[in-house]
């Protein structure tokens, strides 16, 4: 054992209410640098895997600890990405990533540092003015991925961000993703329903199943970083991705549900 | 034609064929029943005979207007802060909000004049009461509408209360309260017209349009009766289009509603 863990799942299950059981058993760590994926049919618990994370929804039993802390005392370390851009439409580009911060009392000055630092990453930083109605989704997603940086995050918790986007776009950002964490190093869970997505993004790819939620199983992808668009293109790139599609069927069952 | 001057064109257009068929209908009728219907002409002379009447009758309707508008904003503020608290609080307390605003005004007036006497203490307090209901109503949903993700966003970065209310319900809430305010606009001057015959007082020269209607009316000035309708139009489009430009100030830059779609 060299580092500690720096996330800790340990048997932890969750229903809400007297309802039936969402997450069943789930036991993981994580270290520091990680960039795990979350990937499973529709129902699997996988955003309320990331909730109990965030610490938005209690653990109903088991043991999560974000470096050794409850996932509530560690607030502070973690920013999270919603799959809806989630933007004040009435605060402007530089008012919306300032946000957070602003809810932490962080002062004005230091604010503004870390909102132009965050707003270069993700290539923003000539629309600071703009209000999100004049932005496109892809651009209303990266401002809401500056958002979550501008706190300098430990962890980085991204619920399907992506999901509403167009394949290309998907991909640039995917890329500039990866482009700024080489710069910013933190640790990712990423929850998507992409099988490309996850394996481009990730070095740990857990595949859950439903009904409970459960880990049904882990894939490691050893592809180096930097990854670019040019490791799409690779052998072992392809050959991950048929892995862990050929997982996922198996998990979803030979065939498709009927849909309702 | 350009957009703009289109816009401009119709509605002109528009006034054009409806005082011709006033001053048609106005001529089509016999000598005897042509005070049904005075002609435009005779309205406007009207409007110039009794211009200091009319003034200071406008004046007053306008404070009472005004006085009772902006008691109903205030009011209903406070109050839509408290019934956003809780759905228990709105159930306890709509009904009575509702039973309030379905007593009519004529009904209301003389309990308002017991209270406060009549004149300008009524007419502000009745219009009050017209004004407000629409206002609590739609800035109360206003501020439990605020999109559940942004609340959850809040949550996550733990934004007290207070950061809660002034960053993000009351800002959400604006859209509905302008909605309110719009029908509020509408509803004042009219309340504080009919409050005014209802409630009115022509003591120190008191009295405002709804009063000085009944006195043209009961002494058959009809032209005169005419320039006080008009004159009570001019002053409700005047309010409205006050509550337009200040939504438009606060709104703009990011509601929907104001998108242009046209390049």
């Amino acid at each position: 054992m060299s580092t500690p863990p720096l996330v800790e799942f340990r048997a932890v299950s969750k229903r809400f209410g007297a309802g039936p059981l969402v997450l069943d058993g789930i036991s993981f760590t994580a270290r520091a640098g990680d960039f795990v994926s979350f990937i499973g049919p529709s129902g699997c618990g996988k955003s309320t895997l990331l909730r109990l994370l965030a610490g938005l929804s209690p653990v109903s039993s088991g043991r999560l600890t974000v470096d050794d802390l409850t996932p509530e005392a560690a607030a502070a370390e973690l920013a999270f990405v919603f799959q809806e851009p989630t933007l004040l439409p009435w605060l402007n580009v530089a008012r919306n990533v300032e946000l957070p911060q602003r809810l932490r009392g962080t002062a004005p000055a230091e604010r503004a540092a870390n909102r132009q630092r965050v707003l270069d990453l993700v290539r923003l930083g000539d629309r600071a003015a703009a209000y999100p109605r004049q932005l496109s989704g892809g651009q209303k997603m990266r401002v809401s991925i500056a958002r979550a940086l501008a706190l300098s995050p430990k962890i980085l918790l991204l619920d399907e961000p992506f999901g509403a986007l167009d394949e290309m776009t998907r991909e640039h950002l995917n890329e500039e993703l990866l482009a700024i964490r080489g710069a910013e190093a933190w640790t990712a869970f990423f929850v998507t329903h992409s099988v490309a997505e996850a394996v481009f993004l990730s070095n740990r790819i857990l595949v859950m199943s439903s009904n409970p939620g459960r880990i049904h199983s882990e894939i490691t992808v050893p592809l180096p970083y930097p990854r670019t668009s040019d490791t799409r293109l690779s052998r072992e790139y392809l050959d991950r991705v048929a892995d862990v599609s050929r997982v996922l069927r198996s998990v979803e069952g030979p065939e498709p549900a009927p849909t309702r | 034609m350009s957009r703009p001057l289109l816009k401009l064109f119709l509605p002109a257009f528009t006034g054009v064929i409806v005082i011709a068929v006033w001053y048609g209908v106005h001529f089509y009728l016999t000598e005897e029943m042509r005070f049904l219907l005075p002609s435009p002409g005779a309205v406007l002379q009207a409007l110039i005979d009794n211009r200091d009447t009319l003034a200071r009758a406008t004046l007053n309707t306008t404070e009472g207007a005004l006085l009772g508008f902006g008691l109903a904003v205030g009011v209903s503020l406070v109050l839509a802060l408290l019934l956003s608290l809780s759905s228990l609080v709105r159930t306890s307390l709509y009904p009575y909000l509702m039973a309030l605003q379905m007593t009519p005004l004529p009904v209301l007036a003389p309990i308002c004049v017991i209270w406060v006497g009549a004149g300008l203490k009524s007419v502000a307090l009745l219009t009050f009461v017209i004004a407000f209901f629409p206002l609590v109503v739609n800035t109360t949903q206003g501020l439990i509408s605020a999109d559940r993700h942004l609340v959850e966003l809040f949550r996550l970065y733990r934004a007290d209360r207070a950061q809660q209310l002034f960053l993000l319900r009351l800002p959400a809430a604006l859209p509905y309260f302008f909605t309110g305010l719009r029908i509020a606009a509408t509803l004042a001057p009219i309340g504080a017209v009919v409050a005014d015959m209802n409630a009115g007082s022509s003591a120190g020269d008191g009295g405002g349009l709804g009063f000085q209607a009944v006195i043209y009316a009961s002494q058959a000035k009809y032209p005169a009766l005419f320039a006080t309708a008009a004159t009570t139009c001019v002053l409700g489009f005047v309010l409205n289009a006050a509550v337009i430009a200040l939504a438009w100030i606060a709104l703009h830059h990011w509601h929907d509603s104001y998108e242009r779609t046209d390049p």
